[in-house]
């Protein structure tokens, strides 16, 4: 056996990975990467109006044209991800973390607290999530720990449900009752037992929740309540520029499609997910 | 000599795995069936039967393709077909039985309906016709009610009605061949009797021939002419029943034979201990809201027993006997309401959560499905190792020797400790299953239908692994079974359970012959024998039959 | 088809359940816009905001009682339609909305219309023919109109129809409506842009749930019997599927609520949500108070048609 090193590949791992699922891994870690390394690479200071013309076509000195001051779209866009990323990355931590720990405990303590929690959680549902976030917005304001937590507070109902489903789920396993037949307390059924059988598919609706909110901060931005200016995420770019749609500037194009990508390719590596390959010599 | 109705000649059926390799399924196997036959396909999990079942009607599973061979029913060519001929031979030539007929079943169409659907598909005969074919079905397979039973639907009649009900759907074409994919499986011993009579009998006056696919010698000898032997998709043996049963050739035959005559129980030598290590006494159990102290609806209903130390207790009985709720109830999973057990000598509390560590170790239980018995996100070094911290607090080096040493124990190789557990058999499993049992050091073990969901030979191989353990480690089992000859190799000592009672309880090596209970005598003449004239000769009282069974 | 007391016993659970979500939704609706920073009558009052003005006005409005008493008043209310006065425009609220609110539903009922069939078709067909060329094309469309925000959709709607194409003309109303042409072509772009978010996520639900209903073992016993493909989708699985359809629909058409925000902001359309949305600028409270309910209220009540249908198709609760 030589000792030769080899680089993991997904086949080697013993994973099969596709190649919609590698496209769209490589997106989102391409965005990824610009926001954080953003400001380092923009070819103009996003706010500088480095522009005669404003609504300018795509050249060789501004890559995504200008917008409705001259500015560089490209930088802004490039700023922009910082905002759009940043903020659902953030939100959906809160929602995803708050849900899965609440419903991993309701699923197994049951009894009076499951049942309240799930009725006050499921009230949340009668609201829909743009009209939350406007009511909320509009009268707390459009600061960013104030965007990031009305977004969690929408997606946290959703993130709670799925988790309780699947820990309930699990907690009727032969191999929880094992456990509690061993005399196990709360903390190691939940912990052990529980969490790392349903971690897979948690991740997989993480997911599916920063897509909703990445949608829903578009949204409000668009309509005025999100990033406020001179900041500005993705949808607020949209905003902006709206002037310049029958225009068909690609100021107002860009940035929709910069919303797109990164949704899009979350979508598709979700739905393409490396499978262990079960493959049994035996 | 008359043509085969069926021919099939190096039948290959491969399947695709997730990695993209070709795995082959059946590697080419032939055979024939004469008009009039009845075969048996016979193998273990995995050998391939149900496949070449429905390969007769051109059908494979997704994921598998028929790569090469050549099937003939009758005149027509299956193989050469395209899909839209097979379906027009399926229901008209071959119809198919499944296994659980309350799958096959549309839960929102009268059972009617589907029975002459057929009849409607291919267009036959007019709906009339087909309406009175069916009722004389029902009345050929002694259904109660034959005139009104097809105006219910399917979820308002038992489980046998339900499979004689799909066989009256695959009859009403008139096929020349019927395909049976293990359709008694599923059935309590006391109602497959009834089934399997209604199936011979039907299948006698009609003519057809058969295919009938089964993992179980005895029911197979009851119905079928010739038997086919399979393993890993290529045929063991082939022969009439009689020869088959009473001079089998190859090895593997005669291991399934083996398998099926398990050695009775020699009790070990008496252990002359003070106290039985299990008292139950008066216990009652249930589940459901508490009201007045007792559960809505109960379970158990005032069961006693007494296990020696060194001895094992066996407990059978037909679903919903309660069985199970035992088990549970003994190892605090499911609080007792009435009633006392004590564990040598000390009284259990009922809920698990109030005893002692000490007594939950001693008390171990193993459940039936492996698959669910194990965390799939635990390699099974974790797995064995958190009962050994949990109760003897090891740690590190000494722990990891003695999970091999545990692994070593129930014959398992020392390398999977690293594997996770869908990586295993089921064999394998279960076997991994005892391991953590004893990790804990127990003196009691609860096997709650441990091989129930294994094959037979398989199962043997976990008895005989019981039955050393016990010799070694000085167990004790209380082992709950549906099956009597399971129990019969390893108990010393037998309860028959019924609706939540113990009606009966005798040594295991005197049960066939003193059991005076009727119930127990009822399910004891209703389990199968290596015998092809058993069926015929049986005498069951009907009147005891309606009483304790649910047909 | 006779119905258990269990499944009558559940319709009843899930009404109650929306009644109390609807008071608790009012509450949080009434307690958001009183959070909203300005002092109300300081606004309206502008230059003329001296102190005695200002608590005379309050007073005039009711704002110094305490904030219980004025949301059970609003409460009541409501419920007998009284919807108070706008702070900006002093009109009626219940006369400034029924025209919006005409409007808005006359969006809604042509996007319904229009959606509700071609959706259904082409899910039923993607998951009678999965895996088909068909199937893929449904597929991807669907998940690239749902995952992209509603303002691209609508975007996109005007780029192509009306700046490259040059059919219909880019914003809606503000045209004369005087000929059903003229009419055609300015409802043309918020019905487009709507019609392909809410077809989209109706698709893919009723894909979903036609492929849960083949895969049952019974539909699989159809094809062993002989059926043909078409005979075992039409007659077995779509059947038990008009449960979960429906329920696909109901939810479907729920998105509509949240769309119409965008849609009717984007093409000025003179509906509820725009009214919304521009009340939120100037802070006139009751109105936002108004329209929120109105939103909230139609969401819910799709909702809950959804979950009821759900409950009642479930064969295991047939007697």
């Amino acid at each position: 056996m030589s000792m030769s090193r080899r680089i993991p590949t997904p086949a080697r791992l013993g994973y099969s990975f596709n190649w919609v699922g590698r496209v769209g891994l490589a997106i989102i870690l391409f965005w990824a990467v610009i926001a954080i390394i953003g400001p380092g690479i923009t070819p103009y200071p996003p706010g500088e109006m480095a522009d005669w013309d404003y609504f300018g076509p795509i050249s060789e000195k501004f890559w995504m044209g200008s917008d409705y001051l001259g500015r560089d779209i490209l930088s802004r866009v490039i700023m922009g991800a910082r905002y759009t990323v940043g903020i659902a990355l953030a939100a959906v931590a809160l929602a995803c973390t708050g849900g899965v720990i609440l419903g991993m405990i309701a699923a197994v303590i049951g009894g009076w607290f499951d049942t309240i929690l799930s009725r006050l959680l499921d009230a949340f549902n009668g609201i829909p999530h743009l009209l939350f976030g406007l009511v909320v917005v509009a009268a707390v304001g459009s600061s960013i720990p104030v965007l990031i937590l009305t977004l969690a507070a929408m997606y946290l109902p959703g993130s709670y449900r799925f988790a309780r489903a699947l820990a309930v789920n699990v907690n009727t396993m032969d191999f929880v009752t094992v456990a509690r037949a061993r005399g196990e307390r709360f903390g190691h059924i939940i912990l052990r037992e529980i969490f790392p059988n349903i971690l897979g598919p948690v991740l997989a609706d993480l997911g599916l929740r920063f897509v909703f909110i990445v949608l829903v901060l578009s949204g409000l931005s668009f309509l005025g309540l999100g990033v406020q200016p001179p900041n500005a995420d993705w949808g607020a770019l949209v905003r902006e520029n709206i002037e310049g749609l029958s225009l068909g500037a690609p100021a107002v194009i860009f940035p929709s499609i910069a919303i797109a990508s990164l949704t899009i390719s979350v979508n598709m590596f979700i739905d393409n997910l490396p499978t262990r390959i079960r493959d049994r010599t035996e | 000599m008359t043509q085969s109705l069926v021919s099939v000649r190096d039948l290959k059926i491969g399947a695709k795995t997730d990695s993209g390799r070709e795995v082959a399924i059946i590697n080419g196997v032939s055979f024939d069936i004469a008009p009039g036959e009845i075969v048996a396909l016979i193998g273990e999990s995995g050998s391939g039967k149900t496949t070449i079942a429905l390969s007769l009607m051109g059908h494979t599973r997704t994921g598998c393709a028929i790569h090469d061979g050549h099937i003939r029913i009758g005149t027509h060519d299956v193989t050469a077909m395209t899909e839209r001929q097979r379906a027009g031979l399926r229901g008209t030539e071959v119809s198919y039985v499944p296994q659980s007929a309350a799958a096959a079943f549309n839960p929102s169409k009268r059972i009617m309906d589907q029975v002459v659907e057929i009849t409607a598909i291919h267009d036959l005969m007019p709906r009339s016709k087909a309406e009175e074919k069916a009722r004389g079905l029902f009345r050929a397979l002694a259904l109660p009610d034959p005139d009104t039973i097809g105006d219910r639907y399917p979820h308002q009649v038992s489980g046998g009605q339900l499979q004689r009900l799909s066989a009256a759907m695959a009859l009403i074409g008139d096929p020349q061949l019927v395909i049976f994919d293990e359709p008694t499986t599923a059935l309590d011993v006391t109602t497959q009797i009834e089934v399997l009579r209604a199936f011979r009998s039907v299948m006698d006056k009609g003519g057809m021939a058969g295919v009938y696919v089964s993992h179980d010698l005895a029911v197979v000898a009851q119905i079928a002419d010739r038997i086919i032997v399979l393993r890993g998709g290529v045929v063991q043996e082939e022969g009439t029943t009689e020869q088959i049963l009473t001079a089998p050739a190859h090895p593997y035959t005669r291991e399934l034979l083996d398998a099926f005559e398990p050695v009775p129980h020699v009790p070990a030598p008496q252990v002359q201990a003070a106290r039985p290590i299990l008292q139950v006494d008066n216990l009652c159990a249930g589940y459901g809201v508490i009201r007045n102290g007792e559960p809505t609806a109960k379970v158990l209903q005032n069961v006693s027993l007494r296990l020696e130390r060194g001895r094992n207790l066996g407990v059978i009985g037909e679903s919903g006997s309660g069985k199970s709720t035992l088990a549970r109830a003994i190892a605090g999973i499911l609080p007792a309401y009435r009633g006392k057990m004590m564990l040598d000598g000390k009284e259990l509390k009922p809920d698990l959560r109030h005893r002692t560590k000490d007594e939950l170790r001693r008390t171990q239980i193993v459940f039936q499905l492996a698959d669910t018995a194990l965390n799939p996100a635990q390699s099974i070094e974790t797995i064995l190792a958190r009962p050994l911290t949990f109760y003897h607090g090891m740690r590190g080096a000494e722990r990891a020797g003695r999970v091999v040493e545990l692994l070593d124990m129930v014959h398992l190789p020392a390398a999977l400790r690293h594997r996770l557990p869908q990586e295993l058999s089921g064999g394998q499993k279960q076997r991994v299953n005892l391991a953590r049992a004893l990790a804990a050091g127990p003196e009691l073990i609860l096997c709650d239908e441990i091989t129930s969901a294994l094959d037979t030979v398989v199962a043997a191989a976990i008895l005989d692994l019981l039955k050393e353990l016990q010799r070694e480690l000085g167990l004790s089992y209380l082992f709950i079974s549906h099956d009597l000859s399971t129990v019969e190799a390893i108990c010393d000592e037998v309860l028959v359970m019924l609706k939540g009672r113990v009606v009966e309880a005798l040594p295991a090596a005197r049960m066939s012959a003193d059991a005076t209970h009727p119930y127990s005598r009822l399910l004891i003449s209703s389990i199968p024998k290596l015998d092809t004239g058993w069926l015929k000769g049986l005498e069951q009282d009907p009147d005891l039959l309606a009483q304790f069974t649910n047909r | 088809m006779l119905r258990s007391a269990t499944t009558w016993l559940l319709v009843g659970q899930r009404l109650g359940i929306a009644l109390i979500t609807l008071i608790i939704v009012s509450f949080a609706v009434f307690f958001a816009t009183e959070l909203l920073p300005g002092d109300v009558a300081e606004v309206l009052l502008g230059q003329a905001a001296t102190p005695e003005a200002v608590a005379g006005l309050r007073t005039a409005m009711g704002l110094d009682q305490p904030a219980i008493w004025r949301f059970l008043s609003w409460l009541g209310g409501l419920t007998t339609g009284d919807l108070g006065m706008s702070y900006v425009n002093k009109v009626s609220i219940a006369d400034m909305l029924s025209g919006r609110l005409a409007n808005s539903l006359r969006l809604a009922g042509i996007v319904t219309v229009i959606c509700v069939p071609v959706a259904l078709t082409l899910g039923i067909l993607a998951a009678m023919w999965r895996g088909s060329w068909l199937d893929r094309t449904v597929s991807v469309a669907t998940i690239a109109v749902i995952s992209v925000p509603e303002f691209m959709v609508a975007t996109l709607a005007v780029l192509i129809f009306a700046v490259w194409l040059g059919w219909l003309p880019a914003l809606s109303y503000g045209v004369n409506v005087d000929s059903i042409g003229a009419m055609l072509r300015a409802y043309a772009m918020p019905v487009i842009s709507l019609s392909f978010v809410v077809s989209a996520q109706m698709i893919r639900m009723t894909r979903a749930a036609v492929i849960e209903t083949i895969n049952t073992p019974y539909v699989e016993m159809a094809l062993l019997k002989g059926a043909s493909r078409s005979r075992m989708v039409l007659r077995h699985a779509l059947p038990n599927a008009l449960g979960p359809i429906a329920n696909a629909v109901a939810l479907s058409l729920s998105y509509l609520v949240g769309g119409v925000i965008i849609v009717e902001t984007i093409f000025n359309y003179p509906g509820v949500a725009k009214l919304m949305v521009d009340a939120v600028s100037t802070r006139d409270l009751p109105l936002i108070q108004s329209c929120a309910m109105i939103f909230c209220l139609s969401y819910l009540l799709l909702i809950t048609l959804a979950d009821l249908i759900a409950i009642l198709s479930n064969p295991r609760l047939r007697r």
